[in-house]
């Protein structure tokens, strides 16, 4: 697949650079490359600007003369999608299903090859693609946008005249053909009308619209790549895209109109949009417009949008997403627009007038290289007629839908493809056809993220509104806390759940939170107050036992309150009454964070100890292994040198004080040497227990001393350990008996505490929990490779139990050179709130500053220890099913022996009734614990969230980071206990599910082939294949097993962001760095496509930093990176970049700084220039294309998905 | 010829040796019908300063069942350079170096008076003492710190190559390397769990010392084999010194109504596997103390409730005391496991309640160690105990020797029965051995890892001549003990003793029997076997067997003796008594049995006087020396006069004398003695009083002393009856035909 891709790929490019101006050429031709770059930046910042730009928009006012041109550029665009919606619906539903099988890889590839003679025919169609795409971005963005897609593709047989308009004659005329073609307005109205149905829910299809206004653009873009004429279309056609966004937003209301309006509108609202836009975001929101909205447009538009709409809107998304990257650079534009200027130049006026939009344009003509395969199946789908069309409906048909129409023609494309192709034979079509589905035209992520930071990054999110969903976790954000949890704390997938088990399954969106209880808070917010209700404790319910919150409903004057979670009525006590106002609130309501908050903590009192007494202080115990490898490694000396100093910096709470927490001290090997570092002795007493089969602990005086106390002991410990085990010839080690020492120190102690064991290899001396070598790659694939997974003695699973009892946490630091099963070796720290770190091939020099970054972290953290967190839920839901690192010896309670600022757990509700639309749903998770200090403590955290009868409220208001993030934990769970191909499956059948239920029932009807998206999941298929391709889904031959089981278990505990960035990386363009801002470049995609050859790219993924090095990166740039201006002397195996004294330098390295600090683990530096062996580990990374492994790439897979979807709805 | 008793005396001088009858009934029948069996009572070590050994091995009997050594008893053909064996009558050839000899030129093993003779062996490694001293940290404070500086003075005393280790134990046993620099390193164990020697060897990390397979070679010259836990004195003195120094009180928490958890039954083990796998039949000493019983693991006597008191004889008669088979159980394997490999376990006891004594008396009693009792580590009974422990002789080496072994031959007409002492059978089949076995028996060599000077065995013999096979007039039976020992220099030695006794036939020469019948020596026999029995068999049956069999007075103390009574003795105290009586020697023993009573007045010099309540009169003062107590008391008027103070006044200086006298002769006593006795002082009336009244013949007690009159003595107040009426009894039964 690679292989074929790639070479397509390339063709595509090439190709189209001729076509379509170094687009694709950028990338790839060096010589282009600076028009590439601009073109690149362009989209991106494009899109910025252009949302930013309002004046931009005011120029384009202008433009708007030249709007007509514009609206048909828009119209093309909606019409292409329209038309690819259609086209494919239509097309695909019989002929589809042979291109089905063909659709994936095919589509993709195919449309490159082809594309040379399609191209011309086609020409068009790719815009229409592009368009598509743009509807669909806009789609998602207006929400109307779905449904727009859907009927404006309807008239795709106006957009394929359209677009056959906008390549043989001049671009200008081919638009107002589309526009004028009568269909379109028509399409845009009944755009209108579906987005409004997906759109309303949410406030952000006001942004959206932005984008979608962008994809016209992009769409107009596809346009220009045809020729010079497309070229001045294209320019129309952006301009008005960039006003569309706005204006979309602002027709929003009319709204559908947008995705739609985006395209017929265009002309006219795409004046009015660009009024309205920002106040129709807001307008957008209110659910009601929409449907008004709807009904209104439908009025004219119905007939056609209805259709074309929503399937371009869904669909849209993926056309939208391409033509949102050109979007996205839309903010950008006006530079792009700069930049591309003068390759837009040649296009023509129009360009220059809508010169920003042009940018985009740009982009877009990259995309339309892609287009044009696309456009082929576009003009598949609903062009048929329209061969251009068809270039549409590769996209979502892909194989699929086009089959039919351009089947004849198109077929060709497919057949292109190799695999493909073959069905439909026609091999003639297939070169043209080089339909390859654009991956500019399916929803971008970066356009998302950029698209969420420009609308909810500037203003505190606050809580107080139910149902609310936050800003996405790329967003830089702030929060105020007005009676719900903050998102950093909780999470929800869905925000509007569903009332009842029926809608529930029906669409199959996971019910989840996902919970971070002590995370960390920007300075800028206030830490959860610490409430004391005196020696009664907390005040809580007497039935369910729910915490005071502000869901407690004072009664009788306030002599009583009603619990809002189980209705039982409470008296309150004397001490905590007070009287009500006219509202019915207490008097104190904001005096007290209890009734005004979402967070909050209370003082526990004795009740909520251990054995009624009050908890000692926590220990922290370092267990290190000296035997033979961790000492040549050096790792023993550098953990016992850095605890020297570490050791100042235990945790504490109040930083006046000192730290409460005691250390103690455990060297290990075959055998186990305890330390007494009691201040009073003249030096350390090291205590030997050989007897591993049964630890014990030698000693109990001196053990766990008080750093400040015993330091002068300690230091000259430290100094001796690594001294002593110098010459050590021990290979062999053991682990159980470590852990059990730790633990039993802790007994003896009776307090809670962490242990830190530095572990270098397979446990394989004679003692319990001995390990034996499993590792056999044979079995990976097969029906026991869950086995992999499990541990391979049920002694650590005992222990851990053991460990949770006492509050005994254990975090793992390993230092393997061989298979040490880190699946077995994990479960303790897994079921014990602890972290697993893994050095592999440690070596000193390249890897000390990452461990000693991590184990200064690891220590340094807040934390709570012998915790335990209880999710109460609202009647009607319940939480079933928990995913993290912790125990649970009972259903309901999850037991943490330690709880750090890093660890979330993911909880699962489910129906056990029915919720009420008027309470909503409300979830308090209170996590009692004990703090650094010793102190009994109840941290509460209180989310409600809407309910809602509608599933279109439901897919209107889930956040798809979050329901990655379940998906993962859920799928990586699982592989325990089902052969992978089975987790495989059905995480895509449920993904099917999710989006076949809203096609069904939220979408417009529209032609089953087209692929219409829920905006707020549109990127739920690209993540969802990252998911899949993951290493441990989907193993590459060169990942071990233990690599596999640390992923497994690493995945487990993260939050929405770490599990976000380490599926779909974070790739910047060092190249387009501005020194001078304090903010980072636009993102480009996870893509080799994306990188440019004489660019330099940051990307990192939570685990590793990369800085990829293109070969024909500028000198300048090297210089200022590395100090050498030759590709050549660059070192690939730096791990930290010279500090250089220039700008660039210190700014790169800020920002690696900056990256690292948001991550909980210290990510190592990697040098990959390209076209070096080590860019194969750096495109493992690259998650939208193929991967080596056999994953699929991004296009590859939304064919496949979309097929999925077919199949369930038919 | 001179007076038996004189010739008795001259035998234990020489040979340490004293039998029980010094001319032999002839036949099995006769000697049968004696009662009190020909028996010895053989010091190995007895110190001879005026016998130097010498340097040259001994001459065998080439006969591989005999291999008796050649004696002054042996008929010598000089010219022919030919020995007979008087045991078995083989005839050997003189070694090639006795080629000079002759009739005027002697080997000292000829001469008559060198019946007893050491040689020293010079072939093999010279092995180094070994020390390993085992500590309970459980005690107070005090005790601790006195242990600790009685420890730290040992090392002082110990030769500077002699190994020492350390092990202290408590809840956890540690095992302290030695030497290490900047940081002490111990290995724990849990003292919960037994280990084996093979298992402790790996959990030390420790490997059979090389030179075990490597030093055989000649003359090479040996490094005494070390490891990290056994080092020379010399080298590691300071280090340990600190070490003891920094020693804690086991830190583990002892919650009220508890006793401290001691794992005294692992930290043995673990000694005893150290020095298994380390020094195998090289002298060493584990030397525990103990400040309480062990209490948990195996061995533990006592569980930790306080609640639960340890055993009385009362609970073992009852089989109520639940721990103690298994705890005996385990000291015994111990004890055999140390006395395999030759190694001696001491076992000092200092604590108020009992510390589990009864069950560790194998360790001491198979291994030939001491077992001191006492009631704190921070008193000079300990103190001093322990310092006589090293005690040297005037070469400078310790009155210690390790790793013994004896073994005897015998004529043909008399065999081995048993032997009763701080010995370990060997498991030597032999034709001296009888099949009727008294003690240890069964063997014709035993194991005594731990011997001193005063190391006294009772040997029992059979005389196996049938009637009808009369032995020649003038015929002799001969026995002789061969001992080899690791002397506390490093060298091996052997000791030779050789002794004959004439036969007699009773029929006729009963006289002569009778007339060499060696009262003491029988008693003390009779004492060890009534002993022996006692802590076999049931107590009540060894006093009936003991009355059937005894006819004389010195049984009545006897029978009165904490040997035999356990009453008013906790079993710890029984044991250490018995422990004690079973290794001293005659004289000492005879002490223990019948306490020696003085009496100082101003009516004359000291004078030894009857062990009756009559003795105790108010102008006297009187010294008991029971060996374990040594006890001044001062009679009524003494004692009102000493309150008095009137040996302060320059006028009544003969009182002061008079007072200082009996404080001289028993800080005489006790400077001698070992282990170092009690010494009570006390008066009339005085509650410390008790251990003389227990000890004298209550011949006057409540019920008769208004019979006798209030002249003399004082009323004992006791239900035992008295000497009189114990001769009484015994008179009536002695005629009677009935016994």
């Amino acid at each position: 697949m690679n292989v074929n891709q790639q070479p397509h790929m390339a063709s595509p490019y090439g190709q189209p650079q001729p076509g379509y101006q170094g687009y694709p050429q950028p990338g790839y031709g060096g010589g282009h490359v600076p028009s590439g770059y601009p073109a690149q930046y362009a989209p991106y910042n494009g899109p910025g600007s252009a949302y930013q730009q309002g004046p931009p928009q005011g120029m384009r006012g202008p433009p708007t003369s030249g709007a007509p041109p514009v609206s048909g550029a828009q119209s093309y665009s909606q019409f292409g999608q329209g038309e690819t919606q259609n086209g494919p619906p239509p097309m695909g539903a019989p002929p589809q299903r042979p291109p089905v099988s063909q659709t994936y890889t095919p589509g993709a590839v195919n449309l490159s090859g082809p594309q040379p003679p399609f191209s011309q025919q086609f020409g068009a169609p790719p815009v229409s693609m592009q368009q598509m795409t743009n509807q669909m971005a806009s789609m998602q963005v207006g929400s109307t946008a779905p449904s727009p897609a859907g009927p404006g593709y309807a008239p795709p047989s106006v957009s394929q005249a359209a677009m056959s308009a906008p390549y043989t004659p001049a671009a200008p005329p081919s638009f107002p053909p589309t526009s004028a073609a009568p269909s379109q307005p028509p399409p845009t109205e009944a755009v209108a009308r579906p987005p409004p149905q997906s759109y309303y829910g949410a406030p952000p299809p006001a942004q959206q619209p932005f984008p979608n206004a962008v994809p016209p653009f992009s769409s107009t873009g596809p346009t220009q790549p045809q020729a010079p004429p497309p070229v001045s279309p294209q320019s129309f056609p952006q301009a008005p895209p960039v006003s569309q966004p706005p204006f979309s937003t602002a027709q929003v209301p009319p709204g559908p109109t947008q995705s739609y309006g985006g395209p017929l509108p265009p002309t006219q609202p795409s004046f009015s949009r660009p009024l309205l836009p920002t106040s129709q975001p807001s307008t957008f929101p209110a659910g009601p417009p929409p449907t008004s909205t709807p009904s209104q447009l439908p009025g004219v538009m119905q007939p056609q949008p209805p259709v074309s709409q929503p399937s371009p809107y869904h669909s849209g998304p993926h056309p939208t997403s391409t033509g949102f990257p050109p979007q996205v650079g839309a903010p950008p534009r006006p530079p792009f627009a700069g930049m591309q200027g003068p390759p837009m130049a040649p296009q023509g006026p129009p360009l220059a007038s809508q010169g920003p939009p042009m940018v985009q344009a740009n982009h877009v003509p990259p995309t339309q290289p892609g287009m044009p395969p696309g456009p082929i199946s576009a003009s598949m789908s609903g062009p048929p007629p329209q061969p251009g069309m068809q270039g549409y409906p590769p996209q979502q048909n892909g194989a699929f839908g086009q089959v039919r129409g351009p089947q004849p023609g198109y077929t060709g494309p497919y057949p292109g493809q190799p695999n493909y192709g073959a069905p439909p034979a026609a091999p003639a079509p297939a070169p043209p056809a080089t339909k390859r589905l654009d991956p500019d035209s399916v929803p971008s992520p970066i356009q998302v993220i950029e698209d969420d930071k420009a609308n909810k990054g500037s203003e505190p999110f606050t809580t107080g509104v139910r149902g609310q969903a936050p800003p996405l976790v790329t967003t830089k954000f702030q929060v105020k806390d007005q009676g719900n949890a903050s998102p950093r704390y909780i999470r929800c997938t869905a925000y509007n759940m569903p009332c009842n088990s029926d809608m529930a399954k029906q669409s199959q969106v996971p019910l989840a939170a996902v919970i971070k209880p002590l995370a960390p808070l920007p300075p800028d917010e206030t830490p959860p107050y610490l409430v004391d209700h005196g020696e009664s404790g907390p005040i809580r319910c007497n039935r369910c036992k729910a915490y005071m919150c502000p869901y407690m409903q004072f009664i009788e004057g306030g002599r009583r309150f009603q619990c809002g979670f189980c209705s039982c009525v409470t008296e309150v006590p004397p001490h905590y009454f007070q009287h009500l106002d006219h509202t019915g609130k207490r008097v104190d309501c904001y005096d007290r964070p209890e009734l005004s908050m979402g967070s909050y903590e209370f003082m526990a009192t004795v009740d909520y100890c251990k054995n009624n007494k009050i908890p000692q202080p926590p220990a922290f115990i370092f267990l290190i292994d000296v035997s033979y490898n961790a000492v040549k490694n050096g790792m023993v000396g550098i953990v016992c040198q850095e605890l020297k100093t570490l050791l100042d910096y235990l945790p504490r709470e109040n930083p006046d004080v000192e730290s409460n927490i005691r250390v103690g001290f455990v060297t290990y090997n075959k055998v186990l040497h305890f330390y007494n570092v009691k201040a009073s002795l003249a030096q350390p007493q090291m205590m030997v227990v050989s007897d591993v089969a049964d630890m014990f602990v030698p000693l109990l005086d001196g053990f766990l001393v008080n750093v400040s106390e015993s330091r002068v002991v300690i230091e000259s410990l430290l100094d001796q350990i690594p001294e002593m085990f110098a010459d050590t010839r021990e290979t062999e080690t053991v682990f159980g008996p470590v852990i059990q020492a730790g633990l039993e120190a802790l007994k003896a102690a009776d307090c809670a505490g962490k242990l830190f064991v530095f572990h270098s290899s397979l446990p394989i001396a004679e003692a319990p929990g001995k390990l034996k070598n499993r590792e056999d790659k044979k079995l990976v694939g097969t029906d026991k490779e869950k086995s992999l997974f499990q541990p391979q003695v049920s002694f650590y699973n005992t222990l851990a139990k053991e460990c949770v009892v006492q509050g005994c946490c254990v975090d793992l630091f390993l230092f393997p050179n061989q298979y040490v099963d880190v699946a077995t070796l994990g479960v303790v720290p897994t079921s014990t709130g602890g972290s697993i770190y893994k050095y592999t091939y440690f070596q000193a020099s390249s890897d000390q500053e990452r461990f000693l970054n991590d184990l200064r972290r690891d220590v340094q953290k807040p934390m709570g220890f012998d915790a335990v967190m209880r999710v109460r839920t609202s009647t009607g839901i319940r939480a079933t099913d928990f995913f993290g690192s912790f125990y649970m010896s009972n259903t309901t309670d999850v037991e943490l022996a330690g709880l750090d600022c890093d660890k979330t757990v993911t909880v699962e509700f489910r129906h056990d009734d029915k919720l009420s639309e008027e309470t909503g749903a409300l979830m308090q998770c209170a996590v009692l614990y004990t703090s650094c200090s010793g102190q009994r403590r109840l941290r509460i955290h209180n989310m409600a969230v809407n309910c809602c009868s509608q599933l279109a409220d439901l897919y209107r208001n889930c956040e798809t980071d979050t329901v990655i993030n379940f998906f993962a934990k859920y799928a990586y769970r699982s592989v325990l206990s089902s052969p992978i191909k089975n987790v495989r499956d059905s995480l895509v059948n449920q993904c099917a599910q999710i989006l076949a239920c809203y096609r069904k029932n939220c979408a417009s009807p529209s032609s089953a082939g087209q692929l219409i998206l829920p905006e707020c999941m549109k990127l739920l298929p690209v993540y969802l294949n990252c998911v899949l391709k993951s290493d441990v889904l989907q193993p590459g031959a060169d990942i071990s097993l233990d690599d596999r089981a640390y992923l497994r278990q690493l995945v487990s505990t993260m939050d929405v962001s770490e599990s976000h960035v380490f599926f779909y990386p974070r790739l910047l363009p060092l190249q387009k760095l501005d020194v001078e801002s304090i903010s980072l470049p636009v993102a480009v995609r996870d893509s080799e496509e994306r990188l440019s050859r004489g660019g330099v790219y940051l990307l990192e993924n939570g685990l590793n930093i990369f800085l990829w090095v293109g070969v024909n990166a500028q000198q300048e740039l090297l210089q200022n990176i590395f100090g050498t201006p030759a590709f050549g002397q660059i070192d690939p195996n730096m791990t930290s970049l010279p500090a250089l004294d220039n700008p660039f330098s210190k700014r790169l390295r800020e920002i690696i700084e900056s990256v690292r600090a948001q991550r909980s683990r210290y990510m190592k530096l990697m040098v990959v220039k390209q076209e070096d062996k080590l860019e194969l580990i750096f495109k493992h990374f690259l998650v939208e294309d193929k991967s080596n492994n056999g994953g699929a790439s991004y296009v590859d897979f939304l064919c496949h998905m979309h097929k999925e979807i077919r199949q369930l709805l038919s | 010829m001179a007076t038996f008793q004189e010739f008795i005396q001259q035998n234990e001088d020489r040979d340490g040796v004293r039998f029980s009858w010094n001319v032999w009934p002839s036949s099995r029948l006769e000697a049968t019908r004696m009662v009190v069996p020909v028996a010895s009572l053989f010091t190995p070590l007895k110190e001879r300063p005026d016998l130097p050994p010498i340097q040259y091995e001994p001459v065998l009997c080439s006969r591989a069942t005999c291999r008796a050594v050649l004696n002054p008893l042996c008929q010598v053909d000089y010219r022919a350079k030919l020995w007979a064996c008087n045991f078995c009558y083989q005839r050997n050839q003189f070694p090639p170096t006795y080629a000079g000899i002759s009739e005027v030129n002697q080997p000292a093993e000829l001469l008559p008076q060198f019946s007893t003779i050491e040689y020293v062996v010079q072939r093999g490694p010279q092995m180094p003492l070994n020390f390993l001293y085992v500590v309970d940290t459980c005690m107070e404070d005090d005790d601790l710190q006195a242990l600790k500086e009685s420890l730290q003075m040992s090392l002082s005393l110990l030769p500077p190559t002699a190994l020492v280790g350390l092990i202290t134990f408590g809840r956890m046993v540690q095992v302290h390397e030695l030497g290490c620099e900047g940081i002490s390193k111990s290995y724990v164990f849990r003292g919960t769990k037994d280990l084996s020697a093979k298992q402790l060897q790996e959990m030390l990390g420790l490997t059979k010392p090389a030179a075990a397979q490597a030093g055989r070679g000649p003359q090479q010259p040996q490094v005494p084999p070390s490891n990290r836990f056994l080092q020379p004195v010399q080298k590691i003195d300071m280090n340990l010194t600190d070490l003891l120094g920094e020693l804690q009180r086991d830190p583990w928490p002892v919650t009220q109504g508890k006793r401290p958890l001691r794992s005294l039954g692992v930290a043995l083990s673990i000694a005893v596997g150290l020095l298994e796998c380390t020094f195998p039949n090289t002298g060493a000493r584990i030397m525990a103390f103990i400040g309480g019983p062990a209490t948990q693991g195996p061995g533990m006597v006592v569980g930790d409730e306080l609640k639960t008191p340890i055993r009385s004889w009362h609970d073992i008669e009852k089989d109520n005391a639940k721990f103690m088979k298994k705890a005996t159980k385990h000291y015994e394997a111990l004890a055999n496991r140390a006395a395999a490999n030759g190694h001696i376990i001491d076992i000092y006891a200092c604590a108020l309640d009992q510390t589990g004594l009864l069950e560790m008396k194998c360790c001491t009693n198979h291994t030939g160690g001491y077992m001191v009792m006492a009631d704190s580590f921070n008193t000079s009974l300990f103190k001093q105990t322990f310092q006589r422990v090293f005690t040297k002789d005037e070469q400078g080496s310790f009155k210690m020797a390790f790793a013994g072994t004896l073994e005897i031959k015998t004529s043909r007409e008399i065999k081995i029965s048993g032997a009763i002492g701080p010995c370990v059978s060997l498991n030597a089949k032999g034709p001296c051995v009888s099949e009727n076995e008294i003690g240890t028996g069964g063997t014709s060599q035993w194991k005594i890892c731990g011997l001193d000077p005063n190391t006294t065995l009772a040997f029992y013999f059979e005389v196996v001549n049938q009637h009808n096979a009369p032995i020649p007039q003038g015929g002799r039976g001969a026995i002789q003990y061969v001992t080899q020992y690791q002397h506390s220099s490093g060298q091996r030695r052997i000791r030779v003793t050789t002794v004959a006794r004439n036969w007699a036939d009773a029929q006729t020469q009963i006289q002569s029997i009778a007339a060499s019948f060696d009262q003491e020596a029988a008693a003390i026999l009779m004492a060890r076997l009534a002993i022996y029995r006692a802590e076999t068999e049931e107590g009540p049956d060894v006093l009936r067997w003991l009355d059937r069999q005894l006819i004389r007075l010195f049984m009545f103390h006897l029978r009165r003796s904490p040997f035999l009574q356990v009453f008013n003795n906790s079993p710890d105290e029984s044991t250490y008594y018995r422990h004690q009586f079973m290794r001293q020697d005659l004289t000492q023993s005879l002490i223990m049995v019948q306490p020696i009573l003085y009496a100082y007045s101003f009516n004359g010099p000291p004078e030894p006087v009857l062990l009756d309540s009559s003795s105790i009169l108010p102008d006297r003062i009187l010294l008991m020396d029971t060996f374990f107590q040594i006890v001044i008391y001062h009679g009524e008027t003494v004692s009102q006069w000493r309150k008095a103070g009137y040996q302060d006044m320059p006028e009544y200086e003969n009182f002061r004398h008079l007072l200082q006298a009996p404080v001289d002769d028993a800080q005489e006593l006790l400077h001698t003695r070992f282990p170092m006795p009690r010494y009570i002082d006390t008066e009339h009336g005085g509650s410390q009083a008790r251990f003389l009244l227990s000890k004298v013949n209550p011949s006057q007690t409540h019920n008769n002393m208004y019979a006798w009159g209030q002249e003399s003595g004082a009323p004992i107040l006791t239900d035992d009856v008295s000497l009189q009426v114990f001769m009484d009894h015994l008179k009536k039964l002695a005629v009677s035909s009935a016994a």
